[in-house]
């Protein structure tokens, strides 16, 4: 997929501004949301404050996917060196039956082992999260052409400099393809960890659901969304710095 | 690690374990069987349990049997004396058996206790019985793909193991456990919940298809559309669930106002409308996606002899396109379906119903059994149209290619 790839970047600078405007400037909107929904008496959720709500948010997120992505890179490399490769099918099975599980039972089945908050969403993201990652990286490191690695060898290079030199770095964008996966769809199952009694952009949706307030759902669905897309443009862009030569279209 | 020692033939024959993933899972099974609990009980449903370990929960013949089996598979997974393929059967077979023997246990356990303790006491499964199920299900994939079996073997397999554990829950033997009480308690509704799950998913293929595979299509032919549709459709998809589900919900109920016999169709801001459109959006992109892929990976060639032949352009695109394109248009709608059924979930939050309204019930009110009801048969559901599909796909190859 060739697209001009500054008119992505003039993109990603104005949703990214205009996630941290609204993050930070939402109390501005209170007069809008009273206009458009006269009938409902706080039209602006204020029992905590989206700079918390979202630095909250990202927190789960950035940890779980910090979990994922090491442990997750460490399992891939694992089978596919010699000691592991036996375990090479069933881990790849394994990563691509759990990720027919749907994130939200993945979250609820979570609850009778790990209780309410933080930690259950915590864990349920880490679990989901690894799947991508672990998929991506023996995906990536499958895809270094084996003269490349014959080469490297004949070249005098030993196991740990044929993987640092050659093999992460020709499977980098494969795997950061995965580490997109993974974050995008953490950050939607973190909004529903707010059912679960974690803090996170998705409680004023919830409360607004509950509380049937359409002001609540639009403010936390708007800065979700608008999360979700900033951090998804900005993995494109990472992606684009990691391709070498041709474009690849290799997911 | 030794990354740089490259195990010969002769190095790795002289190895005692032939199959260290089975004698991992073997390990792992029995650690979870010896220092985990196998089931809870307690005393009602809201109280909270004693734990109770597998040697207390079995009975003698159960323990005999359990014993034998995992010992049958440490010995399938030694170099001898069982040659390799007749390792990988008897793999099949015992992992299915020490399956099939967990889950009778668990049911016989909660039959006992019930008849010994008073009979509001509720029985649960433990974090033993999950580990376990888990590793025989593993060991089973496993061998599988060792055996490199073909897709024949592998749904008589399925179908087998499926409908032991079917006949197990329809002869009522599990009836005493905590979680099939709470069914008993909701069984109507259930049944309704479930219909209603499987109808808003299938309602939302339905458009999916019909707009998907036309703007695939599009998308083929017409080079420049490329970017953008994708762009625009990559967007959707990357909202998550809940935010997209939520924003729909204001203007659909603005228009329902608005037009009170929109309203009368059921064009309301919550329950079934915003959620089959939030489905479509989401299953937008694999469907054009995949067959946009499927249709350029038919051969130029093939393309040019059919027209060579005299087809008009709509033949080749019926009989020669659509058909090579088929099995990857069929992936497509593998995860759409799949990851329906998933997001299906999340719309019981906004009133659409389904089978996620028990999750969300079951965490308000802390009933993890309710929990469970919701969450396993939507994971039973997702994997079963996962494999469905896959089989579909296998069988569009064209015959010789398939695997």
């Amino acid at each position: 997929m060739s697209r001009a790839p500054s008119s992505r970047r003039v993109l990603l600078i104005a949703l990214g501004a205009l996630l941290i405007a609204l993050v930070l400037g939402m109390e501005q909107l209170a007069p809008l949301f009273r206009a458009l929904f006269p009938d409902q008496d706080p039209a602006m959720y204020e029992r905590e404050s989206f700079l918390n709500l979202t630095l909250a948010h990202l927190a789960l997120v950035l940890v779980s996917s910090l979990i994922s992505v090491s442990v997750g890179v460490a399992a891939g490399l694992f089978v596919t060196r010699p000691a592991g490769r036996e375990f090479e099918p069933l881990v790849s099975t394994l990563a691509a039956i759990g990720q027919t599980f749907p994130p939200a039972a993945v979250l609820a089945i979570v609850v009778p082992v790990a209780g309410f908050g933080f930690v259950p969403t915590l864990v349920a993201l880490v679990l989901y999260g690894l799947l991508p990652v672990v998929q991506n990286t023996v995906a990536g490191l499958g895809t270094v052409p084996s003269q490349t690695l014959e080469a490297a060898r004949g070249n005098g290079m030993n196991a740990w400099q044929i993987l640092w030199r050659i093999e992460l770095p020709l499977a980098m964008r494969i795997i950061i393809a995965g580490v997109r996966v993974s974050v995008i769809i953490n950050i939607g199952t973190a909004t529903i960890g707010s059912t679960v009694g974690a803090k996170t952009l998705g409680t004023p949706i919830i409360a607004g659901l509950v509380g049937n307030n359409l002001p609540y759902v639009i403010q936390g669905a708007i800065l979700v969304g608008l999360l979700a897309i900033v951090t998804d443009l900005a993995f494109e862009r990472l992606e684009q710095r990691f391709s070498f030569g041709e474009g690849g279209n290799a997911s | 690690m030794s990354v740089s020692h490259i195990p010969t033939r002769d190095a790795a024959s002289a190895r005692l374990v032939a199959n260290r993933v089975l004698a991992t899972l073997l390990c792992a099974g029995l650690l979870a069987a010896w220092l985990l609990p196998f089931a809870t009980m307690s005393p009602n449903r809201l109280a909270s349990g004693q734990t109770v370990g597998l040697s207390e929960a079995l009975s003698a013949w159960q323990v005999f049997a359990f014993l034998a089996l995992s010992a049958i598979l440490a010995v399938a997974a030694l170099r001898r004396p069982l040659p390799r393929e007749l390792a990988h059967g008897v793999v099949l077979l015992a992992s299915l058996g020490l399956l099939l023997i967990t889950l009778y246990s668990l049911g016989d356990y909660a039959q006992r206790t019930l008849v010994e303790e008073s009979p509001s006491a509720r029985v649960s499964q433990g974090s033993a019985f999950w580990v376990m199920v888990f590793c025989c299900a593993l060991a089973a994939i496993d061998a599988f793909q060792r055996a490199a079996s073909g897709w024949l073997l592998r749904l008589g397999y399925m179908l087998i193991a499926g409908g032991s554990v079917a006949m197990l829950f329809a002869s009522g033997h599990f009836d005493d456990l905590s979680i099939m009480r709470e069914y008993a308690n909701i069984r109507d509704n259930f049944a309704d919940q479930f219909i209603t799950h499987l109808v808003l998913v299938g309602s939302a293929l339905g458009p999916a298809l019909l707009i998907g595979v036309p703007l695939g299509l599009l998308a083929h032919r017409r080079v420049r559309l490329q970017g953008t549709l994708f762009s625009v459709l990559n967007f959707f998809q990357t909202i998550p669930s809940i935010a997209l589900f939520a924003l729909l919900v204001a203007p659909l109920s603005a228009l329902g106002n608005a037009f009170p016999l929109l309203g009368e169709w059921g064009v309301k801001g919550i329950g079934a409308a915003p959620a089959i459109i939030a489905l479509v959006m989401y299953a937008l992109l694999p469907v054009v996606r995949n067959t946009y892929a499927g249709l350029k990976g038919v051969p130029p060639a093939t393309v040019e002899a059919a027209r060579g032949m005299g087809m008009t352009t709509r033949q080749v695109l019926w009989r020669v396109e659509i058909p090579l394109a088929l099995p990857v248009m069929l992936s497509g709608l593998r995860i759409v379906t799949v990851q329906a059924i998933g997001l299906t979930v999340v719309a019981a939050l906004i009133g659409a119903g389904g089978l996620g309204a028990f999750i969300f019930q079951g965490l308000g009110q802390y009933a993890i059994d309710l929990v469970l009801l919701g969450a396993i048969p939507t994971i039973v559901l997702a994997v079963i149209a996962d494999f469905t599909l896959q089989m579909l796909v296998v069988l569009s190859k064209p015959a010789g290619t398939r695997r």
